[in-house]
């Protein structure tokens, strides 16, 4: 297939983003990478996402997929003849995942935030928020090598770009996940082995770095 | 084909959460056992069968653990019984536009309404119903592009967004009238109010939308359990 008939429109620094490079990369799909920048966004992707104005977008075939999880699914459905499929084929199975991988897009986004966005009191409470939900992932990890079974698929896949946040909440949140989340932290070190991920994932550390601008401007 | 007894829905009759699941089950002829949650006093059954949640619908089929999320019960039914009235389109691209679109209607669309309710002030509703129908002008024009002419979004028939939106119907009726605006505005949204019409008289869809009594019961314990912000 063509590079240039699947094109990404995305941001380096994007959990979102960073779940649909994760999952052409376990399916191989050549693709052109156009990076986006935020603060002056592109008439192609205003274009080609009205609605929402957001990466990441998926252009395909010049039809474009927006929402990452969404776009993820494609992906799987998009490609069958390309392993490893992204989601079980027992449909129970399939349910299970789609329920965790929209846990993840309710939840953890908005509780990671509030750690690096808040002071005090407030603070704790999100911090306690997060962890919380950190371990209700890990009850659902169990002894499980991955978060729905023996296969690495779409629910490990909508969760893990958000480890490169972790360096970042830990330091602001003066707190340590692997201390209160041990199974979890093993997991992200299993996922982290795959070369999808590390080459998807950006650098913890620049993301603090961003994080502590980002904390500037909000004062 | 799933046996008599097989398939029960806890849930509660004013819910548009699961008026949509109980729309795909009547669409897929599919026989369910509908068990009455009281959402003011959570029951055991539900608390153990949706503990991250603990929120209504939940499937369970046969032995296996529940399944909760209305668009997870919706695909997995969709799934298990793919050759009655198939719920989403096959090809990956229209799955996704699908998806997209459900995506905005309960993320974006349909929280305005609860918003609506909360928010105490006549500018700050006034403000709240400008976006409600900026956004039905959106879904007027996701209709025209899904229906392609035809009366559904899925086309001749019901399809995925005709039950994820179809389902918030009386809702919509009911918050339009308690805030004296029409939220599918006849000038603005003719397609989508004509569609609604098609949606409340439709054979399969009827008898699980709620009448205006049960609406305005579950409004009431709504305004009590969760109450309006104060000015």
């Amino acid at each position: 297939m063509a590079g240039s008939d699947v094109v990404l429109l995305d941001s380096w620094a994007s959990v979102f983003g960073a779940r649909v490079r994760i999952a052409l990369a376990e399916k191989g799909i050549k693709h052109e990478y156009k990076e986006e920048n935020l603060t002056d966004k592109s008439s192609l992707l205003l274009q080609m996402n009205p609605v929402h104005k957001k990466i990441p977008v998926l252009i395909h075939h010049g039809k474009p997929i927006c929402e990452s999880n969404i776009i993820v699914q494609y992906i799987d459905e998009a490609w069958p003849e390309n392993s490893p499929p992204l989601l079980p084929s027992d449909p129970y199975l399939r349910a299970q995942a789609r329920f965790w991988a929209d846990f993840v897009d309710k939840k953890i986004y908005e509780a990671g935030k509030r750690i690096w966005g808040t002071k005090g009191e407030e603070q704790e409470g999100a911090k306690k928020e997060f962890i919380d939900l950190l371990k209700v992932l890990e009850g659902q990890l169990g002894e499980k090598p991955y978060l729905i079974g023996e296969s690495f698929g779409y629910a490990d896949i909508s969760l893990i770009p958000f480890s490169c946040w972790f360096y970042s909440l830990e330091t602001i949140g003066k707190m340590s996940i692997e201390k209160e989340c041990p199974k979890l932290v093993a997991w992200v070190k299993r996922c982290m082995e795959r070369e999808s991920v590390f080459k998807s994932l950006p650098d913890p550390h620049k993301i603090y770095k961003l994080v502590v601008e980002l904390q500037k401007k909000l004062g | 084909m799933a046996k008599r007894g097989e398939i029960k829905l806890l849930g509660t009759a004013a819910s548009p959460y699961v008026n949509r699941v109980q729309f795909v089950l009547n669409l897929k002829s599919i026989e369910y056992e509908f068990i009455e949650e009281n959402l003011a006093c959570k029951s055991e059954l539900l608390l153990t069968s949706n503990p991250v949640y603990k929120k209504i619908p939940v499937l369970f089929h046969a032995n296996k653990p529940p399944i909760c999320e209305s668009l997870v019960i919706i695909e997995y039914l969709d799934e298990f019984q793919p050759d009655v009235h198939r719920i989403l389109p096959s090809v990956p691209v229209d799955r996704a536009d699908n998806r997209f679109w459900a995506n905005y209607v309960d993320n974006k669309y349909f929280p305005l309404y609860e918003e609506l309710r909360q928010t105490p002030g006549k500018e700050d509703k006034e403000a709240i119903k400008k976006q409600i129908i900026e956004g039905s002008v959106l879904l007027e024009e996701a209709f025209e592009k899904f229906s392609n002419g035809k009366a559904y979004f899925g086309g001749d028939d019901l399809g995925y967004l005709d039950v994820v939106l179809g389902c918030f119907i009386a809702w919509i009726e009911f918050s339009s009238k308690r805030n004296e605006f029409n939220a599918f505005d006849e000038v603005k949204t003719p397609k989508l109010a004509k569609w609604a019409e098609r949606i409340r008289s439709h054979e399969s869809l009827k008898g699980a939308i709620p009448g205006n009594e049960t609406l305005m019961n579950f409004y009431l314990m709504l305004q009590i359990h969760k109450p309006p912000r104060a000015t």
